[in-house]
């Protein structure tokens, strides 16, 4: 390798553009930082030689060469950023409004917005956030950073240890903050040197030739916060697995105990109530809004029974379950256990649970009833026997019927529109007389029934509470990640590197300062150190330069 | 605004904008003060003392309203939208006071006070009524998540404020190109933005209603609703909803709203959007012709006697400032609260990509300063594209684009 010795004596890694020590610019090597032509020395990365711009022939080369590349990784931060703002144009998949005749995203996107909604679909933009080509963006990123902190970090640290007080004059005549001034005491640059120290400067005095540091920790802001971005990332990915990420969803009736999924049939959940709250509309404090508005929910609260399979169970007996937890989940106050959080998420109302009959004469005309039957529409029975001899059979059960080429079918297998097909059988009777009822319907087939099924009272309704299951070990890694983001982020952001040089030569003292941001800062404080001396006081060279 | 509790907080919110306007009037009479004395930018006049000393005032009292309001309501005033943009027109002028006296450049005053007026003035348009909280903003997190990503609005709205007067001071007027056509498209959305607020305050003032019927499936089900216009309907409701007008001899619409805008009240909105092109478009053509020239060349040698290097920094040294906030409180609080409340941390919502596009924007900002070409007006056009991107995320993405951060 061609190492540079510098005049100084240092030697340098090839590819260096200020000399390590001294800071003298390496001839021939000032094109690497675009500034062979500039007064000004380029002092992002204090010269020091960056494998990206040192070597360029081998395929690796060439790869690691483009992604440290800073303007590579802007670019690539823009397309994420016009590919994010395409994705909100229309509703992502996932938030295709409920009440839309039809959720289909091959239909829905036509039918909502016409032709652009079409190639919107036809593009993937209704799933924009897991396209490929939007992941591949935001793992290029991750490469990016990866590659750019470590072409730089590793450089940068090794100059700013190796960096000497005494500078070279090329050095200190190019800094953008620059003066020289003749007969100055070595009492004045004492009474400097002092009042830099009481600016918090960390001062390195080497025969006469003085460097005032300070902040130079914030100089490892960025690459701290990227740290932090690349864990986020690593956790993103984790997600993937099932084992990291759990994300279930379930619907439980009042009343009802069912396994939690994604458990392994480990856990149970009861849903003991489930409460909806709204505001009182005559509550002072929102009687104005509510009058606006309308109807506004206050809260939605499940009382939860959690259960655990005791270990010792008998293979195929039934669960024996012990309880583990009883608890409220409401919005944005989730119930946890061993590692799961149950969310409250959704709930459903008017959902029928016990439907009332009475049984009554078809001549009779004041409808006295003979007797009356409950049907538990979740577990109904096959047949009730009346106090009369009546005997009434449940033939079919459609617990959410609809018709479907003519023929009866159920929906689902929830109780919404519950309908019956009953045989009732007179006292002694083998001849049963069959009936369909539904939901305000009452259909005698035949016409010559002798006794007729009337609902006699509201049906009982019950809520369903839809609740999340999740179970999610990446968390704590994106706490980090964020963590030492915000670590980096304010480290690099709220800090600034300042150095202020102050060399003798041939007599004269030159003064000259750097700093990666905040001239405004650094110059006064130059301006406060140097009062009442003979020092002149630093020129903006930039300023200068237009 | 019926209950007397309410009036009375908002009386100290009056204040605040009264004492706002004052002081931009003495930050104004500083760029005088400059332009024909002293040249000296850190030399504190009088005038500038006065100004901030009434901003500071105008911010306490501004403070004593959001206590206020957050007692009588009994949570952080911060829940829809005429108290998030109060928050954030009160944010700007905390961060103004902060790069004020870092700074000490009245110039700024002269820009920010104005801008955060102009956002306040903007809240008002919204109903003022103290609004119940639906379940999912019960919970701390509510003022911890919104007060920080508006606190960092607020900063970053101030590199805008300085983006603006560096483009303002420094590009060149007496050629026309597409450097001052935008320049001086930023000055018309100034304009319609005082458009809209003049005629729905004087419309508001002269109890202007009329009200439409129109049907609307909502969950399947046809609905007959009403619209309710405080400005006369140059665009009535949409055409495939068969409007019809319930209140007699008042204006009938000139055109529909055109059916492909299917957001909440999207008609009302798309006509206070054609009354503010209207109002400020009249306002913008009596200035240019009573100035004779572009407005921004009007304003121009107003600031010629600026430091333009340290307006530059002001632009960045926001940025620097704000980013951390913005990301502190519009992802990572908002992931917290989210993950809470919703059970994810990230669900691609609108209002969260826009806080990623605005993450990402800023990133590239602070990536873009590290090469030199980039310091001077290519840092303040990008600041002032910054706010334009925050100001999308607030206003279209709540309005516009339905999603789980639709509070009006």
């Amino acid at each position: 390798m061609d190492k540079i010795k510098c005049e100084c004596g240092h030697i340098n890694p090839e590819g260096t553009v200020l000399c390590e020590a001294c800071g003298k610019p390496v001839e021939g090597n000032q094109h690497i930082e675009g500034n062979e032509d500039k007064k000004l020395l380029n002092m992002r990365y204090d010269g020091s030689a960056r494998r990206s711009q040192t070597y360029n022939t081998r395929i690796v080369d060439r790869i690691w060469t483009f992604f440290s590349s800073v303007k590579v990784g802007i670019w690539l931060i823009v397309l994420a950023l016009l590919g994010s703002g395409i994705g909100t144009i229309f509703p992502q998949e996932m938030y295709i409004p409920a009440e839309a005749p039809d959720r289909n995203p091959a239909v829905f996107y036509e039918d909502y917005y016409g032709i652009a909604g079409k190639i919107y679909y036809q593009l993937g933009f209704h799933d924009l956030y897991s396209s490929w080509w939007y992941l591949l963006l935001i793992a290029l990123i991750g490469i990016s950073l990866v590659i750019c902190s470590l072409d730089r970090f590793i450089p940068l640290r090794r100059a700013l240890k190796l960096q000497k007080p005494k500078r070279h004059e090329h050095f200190l005549t190019r800094q953008r903050l620059y003066s020289k001034s003749e007969n100055i005491t070595e009492e004045e640059k004492q009474t400097i040197v002092d009042r830099l120290k009481k600016q918090r400067y960390k001062i390195v005095e080497e025969d006469g030739y003085v460097l005032a540091e300070k902040g130079r920790f914030s100089r490892w802001g960025p690459y701290v916060n990227h740290i932090g971005l690349i864990i986020i990332l690593l956790a993103a990915l984790l997600r993937i697995t099932p084992f990291f990420y759990l994300d279930e969803y379930v619907w439980v009736r009042e009343g009802e105990e069912i396994i939690i999924p994604g458990t392994e049939n480990e856990y149970y959940i009861e849903n003991e109530k489930f409460t909806l709250d709204v505001y009182d509309k005559d509550d002072p404090k929102f009687k104005d809004a509510l009058e606006k508005t309308g109807e506004v929910h206050k809260g939605y609260t499940t009382d939860v029974k959690i259960s655990k399979v005791k270990d010792d169970a008998v293979v195929g007996a039934a669960d024996e379950l012990e309880v583990i937890k009883k608890d409220q989940i409401m919005m944005n106050h989730p119930v946890k256990f061993d590692g799961y959080t149950l969310y409250q998420s959704g709930f459903q109302e008017n959902e029928f649970k016990t439907m009332y009959f009475d049984v009554v004469e078809t001549s009779d005309e004041n409808a006295e009833p003979l007797g009356d039957i409950e049907v538990d529409l979740r577990n109904p029975e096959q047949t009730y026997e009346l106090d009369n001899g009546v005997r009434i059979q449940l033939d079919q059960y459609y617990p959410d019927y609809a018709l479907e080429d003519g023929e009866p079918i159920t929906k689902t297998k929830y109780p919404r529109n519950p309908a019956f097909v009953f045989s009732v059988y007179p006292p002694g009777s083998d001849e049963g007389e069959l009936s369909f009822l539904g939901i305000g319907q009452n259909i005698d087939p035949t016409g010559e029934n002798e006794y007729q099924m009337v609902m006699n009272k509201m049906p009982d309704t019950l809520y369903v509470s839809g609740i999340t299951v999740r179970r999610d070990y990446t968390l704590p890694l994106f706490v980090i990640g964020a963590a030492i983001f915000m670590i980096g982020v304010i480290q690099g952001m709220y800090w600034q590197h300042r150095r202020i040089w102050l060399n003798p030569k041939d007599g004269n003292l030159l003064v000259a300062a750097h700093t990666n941001k905040n001239w405004f800062g650094v110059k006064n404080e130059i301006e406060k150190a140097i009062e009442g001396t003979n020092v002149t006081m630093v020129e903006d060279q930039q300023e200068l330069d237009k | 605004m019926t209950s007397t509790m309410s009036t009375s907080i908002l009386t100290f919110y009056v204040i605040s904008i009264v004492l706002y306007l004052v002081a931009t009037l003495f930050f104004g009479a500083t760029v005088r003060d400059k332009n024909s004395k002293s040249k000296s930018q850190t030399k504190k006049s009088k005038a500038g003392k006065i100004g901030i000393t009434l901003t500071i005032v105008g911010f306490s009292t501004h403070i004593v309203y959001f206590i206020l309001r957050w007692i009588a309501s009994g949570h952080a005033p911060v829940s829809n939208m005429f108290e998030f943009v109060t928050f954030l027109g009160m944010s700007i002028v905390f961060a103004f006071i902060i790069l004020y006296f870092i700074y000490k450049l009245d110039i700024l005053g002269v820009f920010a006070l104005p801008v955060a007026l102009m956002i306040l003035a903007y809240a008002s348009m919204f109903p003022t009524d103290i609004s119940p909280l639906v379940p999912s903003l019960q919970s701390p997190w509510l003022y911890i998540h919104v007060t920080t990503v508006s606190l960092a609005q607020g900063i970053l709205a101030i590199s805008f404020v300085a983006g603006l007067i560096y483009l303002i001071a420094t590009i060149d007027q007496t050629v026309r190109n597409k450097k001052t056509t935008w320049l001086e498209i930023i000055m018309i959305s100034i304009f319609l933005v005082i458009g809209f607020v003049v005629s729905s305050s004087a419309f508001n003032l002269m109890d202007y209603e009329v009200q439409f019927e129109y049907t609307e499936e909502i969950q399947g089900q046809e609905q007959l609703l009403v619209a309710d216009y405080h400005m006369p309907a140059i665009a009535g409701v949409q055409s495939d909803k068969n409007p019809t007008t319930l209140t007699e001899g008042k204006m009938t619409p000139l055109i529909s709203t055109p059916n492909w805008m299917q957001g909440a009240d999207s008609a009302r909105k798309f006509n206070s959007v054609l009354w503010s092109f209207l109002t400020g478009g009249v306002l913008y053509l009596i200035a240019r012709l009573a100035l004779r020239k572009r407005v921004s060349a009007a304003i121009k040698p107003f600031l010629r006697n600026i430091n333009t290097d340290l307006v530059d920094e002001v632009t960045y040294r926001s940025v620097a400032i704000g980013f951390p906030v913005f990301t502190l409180g519009g992802l990572i609080f908002a992931s917290i609260w989210a993950q809470i409340a919703w059970d994810r941390f990230w669900g691609w919502d609108p209002k969260e990509v826009w806080a990623l596009i605005t993450f990402f924007f800023y990133a590239a900002f602070l990536h873009l300063r590290l090469s030199r070409g980039w310091h001077g007006e290519k840092s303040a056009w990008l600041a002032v594209i910054g706010f334009a991107i925050i100001m999308f995320n607030i206003i279209v993405v709540n309005l516009v684009l339905a999603g789980l951060h639709s509070y009006a």
